[in-house]
């Protein structure tokens, strides 16, 4: 790991949205350049930002852009020339930075993204799911979410020491739930800005493009006979930032006294039912499971964290001694089959002959609230599929007026 | 890190290629030899050139060398022979002949 300084930080409560508390994270981080365009619901972190830098308490250089694909342009630029770089955008901001997501993680640039997950049209929606963070999943990004305000806080200080390390160089993405998580005011408790700055270091790349005397070319044309070795050794950093990500949590619990892992187990450790979940809905299904072992149900929640690098073999082997898993997708893949924690997971489970019953949900969408009752009800039904043998369909989407 | 460019080629290990596929040094599309894309090729004919040098901006390769303030015979190893410089040349000076031979 490159250098890494732990100083064991204070805590400082604060109370803070999710938009503010990941804008107050950049600030201590100060990152040396953010390009940025403003879209509904992330608007708020470039503005805090630029606030910020307007009142001298940082000194990145913002950038305003025409859009977000310049937004992402110009960052692969600056962090080619050697500045630490991240940009912030949600939904259709995202898609229209598609092409150059691709080219953000083959140039091998850490670039950080705080994304505020909100849907796609159509139809029109501006609320929390997260099609947007599911449709960049095969770009090659590191992709992180977080369940509240907290986490997405103690994420974006761990994002440059995982992205910039050696072994890994790929851009990252710090995910949040739009409106719930990004709008909702909670408790936090925050680092010392000495600490987190000690924490997040310096970008110190070993070629770029600013260097006087070391010319280099980035991102060159390659011919066929040298992508697929490029490809390979891409897809092998991105299985490197597995135990990255790991050692960075335990250097951050050091430091902050707050353990992170590629997904948290929530009284799982006898459950026979178990929830895999992702974002802020994880909330919800945690406090159903606290009423429910009230009632003497064996169930518990998997919240995943990490979704790219995708743990397969680590959320099997965690799953490996339950009945059956209910997968909760907050996306639709269109594809007849499964959304895509359904389908990884699943394929995750085959692989390593782990043969639980496994049900495919797919909730929240635009926005649509998901409530303990809901976690209730799909409990149920996993009991009645191993107790009852009842046929549960797969795929069923929670609170659907039928 | 810093690897040669000339240590980069199509028989090495994904292992040993350069991250992200960056090129260290300058002046490296030299070491391309597009000239192998030909399938015109233009033929300089030295007796009818009056040295205008019309020829010479226009080429998109750089494929026309020009030595003391005169043009000399085509860089073949560059030339992918568009037949930009033989469509200028005011003295049928410059022939394209088919194939990649001059």
């Amino acid at each position: 790991m490159s250098k890494l300084e732990i100083r064991k930080s204070k805590e400082l409560k604060e109370r803070m949205s999710g938009n503010e508390a990941v804008a107050y994270a950049i600030c201590q981080v100060e990152p040396d350049v953010m390009p940025a365009f403003p879209i509904t619901p992330s608007t708020e972190i470039p503005q805090l930002v630029s606030n910020y830098i307007a009142n001298g308490q940082m000194d990145t250089d913002f950038i305003p852009v025409e859009s977000e694909h310049s937004a992402m342009s110009a960052a692969i630029g600056s962090e080619a020339a050697g500045a630490r770089t991240m940009t912030a955008t949600s939904s259709a901001g995202l898609a229209l930075m598609w092409e150059e997501l691709l080219l953000a993680a083959s140039n091998r640039m850490p670039v950080a993204l705080t994304l505020v997950n909100r849907t796609l049209s159509g139809p029109l929606n501006i609320n929390c799911d997260h099609t947007d963070g599911m449709g960049a999943r095969d770009t090659g990004w590191i992709q992180i979410y977080a369940e509240d305000n907290q986490e997405v806080y103690d994420n974006f200080i761990q994002a440059y020491p995982i992205a910039e390390d050696p072994r890994v160089r790929l851009p990252i993405m710090i995910c949040q739930d739009g409106f719930i998580t990004s709008h909702a005011v909670q408790n936090i408790k925050l680092l010392e800005t000495e600490s987190v700055k000690a924490f997040a270091g310096t970008y110190e790349p070993e070629e770029f493009l600013l260097n006087p005397g070391k010319p280099v070319a980035v991102g060159p044309y390659s011919i066929s006979n040298f992508v697929m070795e490029a490809r390979k050794a891409q897809a092998e950093a991105m299985e490197n930032a597995k135990e990255v990500i790991l050692e960075v949590a335990g250097k951050f619990a050091e430091m902050s006294g707050r353990q992170y892992g590629l997904f948290e187990e929530y009284r799982t450790e006898d459950a026979d039912y178990i929830m895999v979940i992702m974002g802020s809905a994880a909330g919800t299904a945690k406090q159903a499971v606290d009423e429910l072992r009230e009632e003497g149900w064996k169930v518990g929640v998997l919240k995943l964290r990490v979704f790219r690098p995708f743990p397969e073999k680590e959320i099997a082997e965690a799953l490996k001694n339950c009945k059956a898993a209910a997968i909760m997708d907050r996306c639709e893949s269109y594809n007849g089959n499964a959304a895509p924690l359904g389908s990884e997971i699943c394929a995750g489970l085959f692989r390593t002959k782990t043969m639980i019953e496994a049900v495919n949900y797919t909730y929240g969408l635009g926005g649509r609230d998901f409530t303990t009752e809901h976690v209730r009800g799909v409990f149920a039904e996993l009991r009645a599929l191993v107790e009852e043998g009842k046929a549960i369909p797969q795929n069923q989407y929670i609170g659907l007026r039928k | 890190m810093r690897t040669d460019v000339e240590k980069i080629n199509d028989r090495i290990p994904y292992t040993e290629l350069t991250e992200g596929m960056q090129l260290f040094g300058s002046g490296t599309s030299r070491l391309f030899n597009t000239g192998e894309w030909r399938t015109n090729t233009p033929v300089f004919h030295a007796d009818k050139c009056k040295q205008c040098l019309l020829c010479c901006p226009v080429c998109p390769d750089v494929s026309i060398p020009v030595v003391d303030g005169k043009r000399v015979d085509f860089d073949y190893d560059h030339c992918k022979g568009c037949g930009i410089c033989a469509a200028v040349c005011p003295f049928d000076a410059i022939e394209m002949k088919e194939g990649i031979e001059p």
